[in-house]
Order: structure tokens, then C-alpha cells, then sequence
């Protein structure tokens, strides 16, 4: 495309295996005066990336 | 809901509901805004008007609302702040703990509530396997050795009970020794260190109890923990109207060795000559336009750091449940007073009116907790037609309330600076992934 550049599609989860509540809470990281859940990680995906970072290194 | 804005000489779209994120040009611009179209040729409109169509049927721009809604109330605790001291040993003017009173006498929390604190925490987290605590005050390297006692017996039962505890400490690093960072180093997921940044600045706000000086031993501690540091960490200040040119403190913090930074605005009731004006909200927002530029220049370079809120991991966001909840004080998080009182979050601690139990006798006011659970971006104010709201999640609970006397109605200066900060954030992350490319 000539006048946009995708930089990423569809980044908002909502599927059936979504809300486990095993993310950290957003306040126990550095804020602690607002809520920033923006910059904040899925802990199933990570894990899932980190799985597979191991293994691709094995 | 389309969001478009300029930054760092790029103009970017943020498709709300899908969270697509684009670059666009002027005239993709004009046309999601509804501006005059005469300076854009028809050929190039046309064209245009072609990719933006193409995006929608995709799905991707003006995508419909997010369909999620919060599960059931669930009286699971999963997260904790532990106020093992109200007391202190500096006297920071901007305290929301009111100078280690938190609205009561100055207390410190005994081994035996922080116990059965984390009996509690274990007992209500269900299912929940990532349970994490934060030792905070006032100052809980005061009660360092309770912190210890009960770090060392989370850790004896988390096995059996299937639980992994992550701890965080939360100190000013006035009095800090070796055999303090080993532990951090052994125990300890994140530790968050209290600098305001420049000798100058940090000094004025940040004295001792006796009216001293406090950053010249800081920064020696500070640094001193940097060097041993193995894991998490963040120097997080706190920037007020004394220093709205807060971007020179992080640099500074950068320029020292520090490489995790985050500095927040404070939050004060608009009489303290320290609080955030909305008179100063634009001078604010040019001074993260200017922290996001020497960001990106520093990342090139041995000076590399990261700012906390310009941080964002769109590849394994959060969920729209999660986005949509926040914070979850009250519901999943709570803290608990020295005296063992529960409250719905550290900021609450002393506000009696909020108070949810106590950690003996167990949580017994459900009603104000549904409450607090159920506060989400679809029952705030203005949230609803807000382009940020699952960057933000509608903001501080505690904030809303102080300054509102609602939970569910936003501070507003600090919604301005939570937008330019996601702005920021998504911007950075675009032009370093364009670098690598």
C-alpha cells in the first residue's frame, strides 16, 4: 500500500482462552500512582515465546 | 473509533477496538479526520480511499466494539501490597502516605499479620498459580526483618500449595548494605528504587525526617545496588511542578549508569504549590516529546535504557478482559496496613470508609468489593468514547476517588498524560522496528 504502512493488525485478544488473571498486576511493577496496563504482557504468550526461544537454542 | 496523531515527524492511526496500528500519510489523515481535502489530488485521494477500504473490510480500521465483559465476580486474591511500615525515614513533602501517618499514627506491621497475610493471600488465590507480593511503606527496609521472616516462610509452603510467589520491595535506598541487595538478589523479582533524578531536584522534595539531605547516600546505595543487581529493577521518581522539565532527570538517572527508569507525575490536590496544573499539562506533554526523541537516539547507542511508560509489548498484549479491568484493586489485588487491615489497594491504606477486613478475620465485605471489581472502562465516565481506553483501563481507582470522590469517574490531567504517553510509546515502537528493518 502506498499511503499505509501496517505496523501490526488486530492486537486485541478476546478469545475463549483469554482472562486466566496469571499476568502481574499492573500497579506491582513501577507505577504505583497510575494504571498502565498498555505496556504490560500476556504471561501465556510469554511463556509460549519463551518455550519456543529454548527450543529453536536446543 | 480511529486515533490519528503526528509524532516524532511520523503520523500514525490507531484502529481502537482491533488495535491495529499504522503509519499513514497526510492525506489518510485527512480523510479519517474529516479535513479539507483540497491540497490532495483526486488520483491520490482515490487511492487512498482504495487502502482504507480495503482495511476496513479487513476488519482492522473502524473495527466494531470489543466484545468481552468481565467474568462473574470472583472473590480471588492473587496480588498483595504488604505495608510493613507506615513509618519512614524521609520526610518526601509530596507523600501520599502524608508523612508515614497514612491518615493514622505511624505503625509497622509484626511478623504475625504478615503471616497470616499471606495465609490469606494463599487461601483466597484459588486456582491462581502467580501470586505476587510487594513490601512497600512508608519505608519496609524499616521492617526489613519482618520482609525477610516472611519472604523465607512464603517460600516454605508455595511448593506444597502450588504456588510461585514473586516478591517486589519497594524502597528510598537510604539505608541499603551489601547483605540487602544479596537478598533482593536471591528473593526478590523486582525492586523499585525511589529517585526524583538531579541532586537539586531530588534534595528539595526528598529530605530526611530530620530535614536533611538525602541524595548523596541514596545515590551511593543506588548505585552500589546497580553494580550487584542480578533481575528486575526500575529507579522510579516522581516529578511535580518544581521540575516539569522531568525529562532532564531521567537523563540524568541515564547519564549516572541506570538503565530501568520510570518517573510519574505526582498527584496532589490542586492547593499544594507541588501539584500538576492543567496550565502545565501542555508543557509536559513537549517535554515527553522531547524525552521520546533523545529516547530513540540513546537506544542506538552504550547509553540504552528503557522508560517504563514507554514501554508496550503489542506482539503479546494483554487480553481485552485484562485491558478493560486494569489495576483489579479491590477484586484481585488488595493491600494490607500494618495494623492488618485490608484495603483495596496501597493508595486506599488509612481510608477507612474503603476498608474490606482484616487479614484474622478474613475479607468479609464482598458488596464493596463488587464494587471495586466491577469498576471497568464500560462503567467510567467518558471511557467509552476514549481512543486510550485499553491502554489505561480508565485510569487509577485511588486518583478517581481522591480527587473525585468516585471510583468511577477519571482524574482527568492524568488521562492527557496517559494518552501522550501511549502516543509516545507506539510511535517508538514503530520507528525502531522500521530501523531494523
Amino acid at each position: 500500500m502506498a499511503h499505509i504502512k501496517v505496523i501490526r493488525k488486530s492486537t486485541m485478544d478476546n478469545g475463549c482462552d483469554t482472562a486466566c488473571g496469571e499476568c502481574q498486576t499492573s500497579c506491582q511493577s513501577a507505577c504505583k500512582t497510575s494504571c498502565t496496563v498498555g505496556n504490560q504482557s500476556c504471561e501465556r504468550k510469554t511463556v509460549k515465546v519463551l518455550n519456543a526461544n529454548k527450543n529453536q537454542s536446543k | 473509533m480511529v486515533h490519528t496523531f503526528g509524532l516524532l515527524n511520523r503520523l500514525f492511526a490507531l484502529d481502537t477496538e482491533s488495535g491495529s496500528f499504522f503509519e499513514i500519510d497526510p492525506i489518510v489523515k485527512a480523510i479519517i479526520d474529516g479535513d479539507d481535502m483540497s491540497p490532495f489530488s483526486s488520483c491520490e485521494i482515490a487511492e487512498a480511499k482504495t487502502e482504507i477500504e480495503r482495511l476496513k473490510s479487513d476488519g482492522v480500521l473502524f473495527a466494531p466494539q470489543v466484545k468481552a465483559e468481565l467474568p462473574p465476580f470472583n472473590p480471588v486474591i492473587k496480588a498483595m501490597c504488604l505495608n510493613v511500615s507506615h513509618n519512614c525515614n524521609l520526610a518526601c513533602e509530596y507523600c501520599f502516605a502524608d508523612g508515614g501517618t497514612y491518615n493514622d499514627e505511624r505503625k509497622t506491621m509484626s511478623y504475625d499479620t504478615a503471616k497470616a497475610a499471606i495465609d490469606m493471600l494463599v487461601e483466597m488465590s484459588g486456582t491462581r498459580r502467580n501470586l505476587e507480593v510487594d513490601f512497600f511503606g512508608g519505608e519496609p527496609m524499616l521492617g526489613f526483618e519482618v520482609v525477610k521472616k516472611t519472604v523465607l516462610y512464603a517460600r516454605s509452603i508455595e511448593k506444597e500449595r502450588g504456588k510461585n510467589f514473586r516478591f517486589t520491595i519497594t524502597t528510598n535506598a537510604y539505608r541499603l548494605n551489601d547483605e540487602d541487595i544479596d537478598f533482593f538478589n536471591e528473593q526478590m523479582y523486582n525492586v523499585v528504587i525511589s529517585i526524583d533524578g538531579r541532586k537539586e531536584v531530588h534534595n528539595r522534595v526528598r529530605k530526611t525526617v530530620g530535614g536533611k539531605d538525602s541524595f548523596d547516600d541514596v545515590i551511593k546505595n543506588a548505585l552500589r545496588f546497580k553494580e550487584r543487581r542480578k533481575g528486575q529493577y526500575y529507579v522510579r521518581g516522581t516529578f511535580t511542578r518544581y521540575n516539569l522539565d522531568f525529562c532532564s532527570d531521567v537523563l540524568f538517572l541515564n547519564d549516572l549508569g541506570f538503565d530501568q527508569l520510570s518517573i510519574e507525575p505526582v498527584v496532589l490536590k490542586p492547593e499544594s504549590p507541588m501539584s500538576i496544573r492543567e496550565q502545565d499539562l501542555p508543557r509536559i506533554i513537549a517535554e515527553y516529546d522531547k524525552l521520546a526523541e533523545e529516547y530513540i537516539a540513546r537506544r542506538k547507542t552504550d547509553k540504552w535504557f528503557n522508560f517504563f511508560h514507554f514501554m508496550i509489548d503489542i506482539d503479546n498484549a494483554p487480553c481485552a478482559v485484562k485491558r478493560l479491568k486494569g489495576c483489579g484493586a479491590g477484586g484481585e489485588y488488595v493491600a494490607v496496613a500494618p495494623d492488618g487491615t485490608v484495603y483495596p489497594c496501597h493508595q486506599f491504606d488509612g481510608i477507612k470508609s474503603v476498608a474490606l477486613g482484616n487479614v484474622f478475620d478474613g475479607i468479609n465485605n464482598d458488596e464493596l468489593r463488587k464494587k471495586f471489581y466491577y469498576c471497568s472502562v464500560p462503567t467510567k465516565t467518558d471511557c467509552s468514547e476514549c481512543w486510550a481506553k485499553y491502554y489505561c483501563s480508565g485510569g487509577c481507582m485511588a486518583n478517581s476517588f481522591k480527587f473525585n470522590g468516585d471510583i468511577n469517574m477519571p482524574y482527568k490531567p492524568a488521562c492527557e498524560l496517559m494518552k501522550k504517553r501511549v502516543e509516545c510509546a507506539l510511535a517508538i515502537k514503530a520507528i525502531e522496528e522500521g530501523e531494523q528493518d
